[in-house]
């Protein structure tokens, strides 16, 4: 059983609105946001080796990391921490690389459900619409090629 | 296997109509919801012809639809054949479950609890590298 996420990306407006809820205290789900050790074990999609270089997660604290994928190719993030509140909130900025200036302010709330529950809930805002939907859609084009990627497998079968 | 040559010539009709950055915007914006042909050509610099042309590609590939609704024809994605071909529309939300879910994976192991507990601050977590591997895996 997972909790489900939802996402809103509304037409026209730069902002990605994300919720989700764990079944973990929110001092976990804090740490784990926290530790670079334990942000490296979720934080990016499947399949793709994470390398942190620098990871400071406190006020005027920065972090920049590279994911790399299976066919060695690379994407490095990069951003500050402004606001760091401990199980309750942080501000961070949120670079690509391969979009350099194109830089999103992500808000995430950590809420206490009591009940060693805890409720994510992440707003990010971009420079513009377009820059909003480039990101959406950089992960739709990797789809893509996994898509293909897919199709080449049912092909061969 | 028995490769059904039908099948495959949707396929390739599909991803054909896919390998077009403009179609796929068009996909992403009829994700959120039906849209006029006026509606879709808005965000576009190029003109309402040729976005009509890129829905007709669409259409050929079964990923949308058209419906009469009064005056309008609404442009609708056909969530069950794109669903059918791959999940690549979803992605960005995949990303974001997958993502979760490795961190659920996390918080239910001793290492994400037992951070939890003794929340020492940024060291309590480096402190512990013998059960990274479990929790990771």
């Amino acid at each position: 059983m997972t909790n489900p996420v939802t996402i809103t990306a509304p037409e026209g407006l730069p902002f990605i609105d994300i919720e989700r809820e764990f079944d973990a205290p929110v001092a976990a789900v804090f740490n784990a946001h926290r530790d670079p050790e334990l942000v490296k074990q979720w934080l990016g999609p499947q399949g793709y080796e994470m390398d942190i270089e620098r990871w400071d997660f406190v006020p005027q604290g920065g972090y920049r990391y590279v994911h790399t994928g299976t066919d060695g190719e690379a994407y490095a993030f990069n951003g500050t921490f402004h606001s760091v509140r401990e199980n309750e909130f942080a501000i961070q900025t949120f670079e690509f690389e391969g979009f350099p200036d194109v830089v999103a302010i992500e808000s995430i709330a950590f809420e206490d459900l009591g009940g060693g529950r805890t409720r994510l809930r992440i707003h990010s805002t971009y420079p513009t619409v377009e820059a909003r939907d480039g990101m959406v859609q950089s992960n739709m084009e990797l789809g893509v090629r996994e898509g293909y990627e897919r199709l080449d497998g049912v092909l061969a079968a | 296997m028995i490769v059904d040559p039908s099948a495959d010539d949707r396929l390739d009709r599909a991803f054909m109509a896919l390998a077009d950055p403009v179609r796929r915007r068009i996909i992403a914006r009829l994700s959120r919801g039906p849209a006029t042909v006026n509606e879709l050509a808005e965000p576009f610099q190029i003109t309402k012809q040729a976005v009509s042309k890129h829905i007709q590609v669409l259409e050929q590939a079964g990923l949308v639809t058209r419906s009469r609704d009064a005056q309008r024809r609404p442009v609708h994605l056909d969530a069950a054949q794109l669903e059918a071909l791959t999940a690549w529309i979803d992605r960005y939300r995949l990303i974001h479950e997958q993502q979760f879910r490795s961190l659920d994976a996390l918080l239910a192991t001793d290492r994400g609890t037992n951070a939890a507990a003794s929340d020492a601050g940024p060291t309590a977590g480096t402190t512990n590298t013998t059960t990274q591997e479990e929790a990771g895996q």
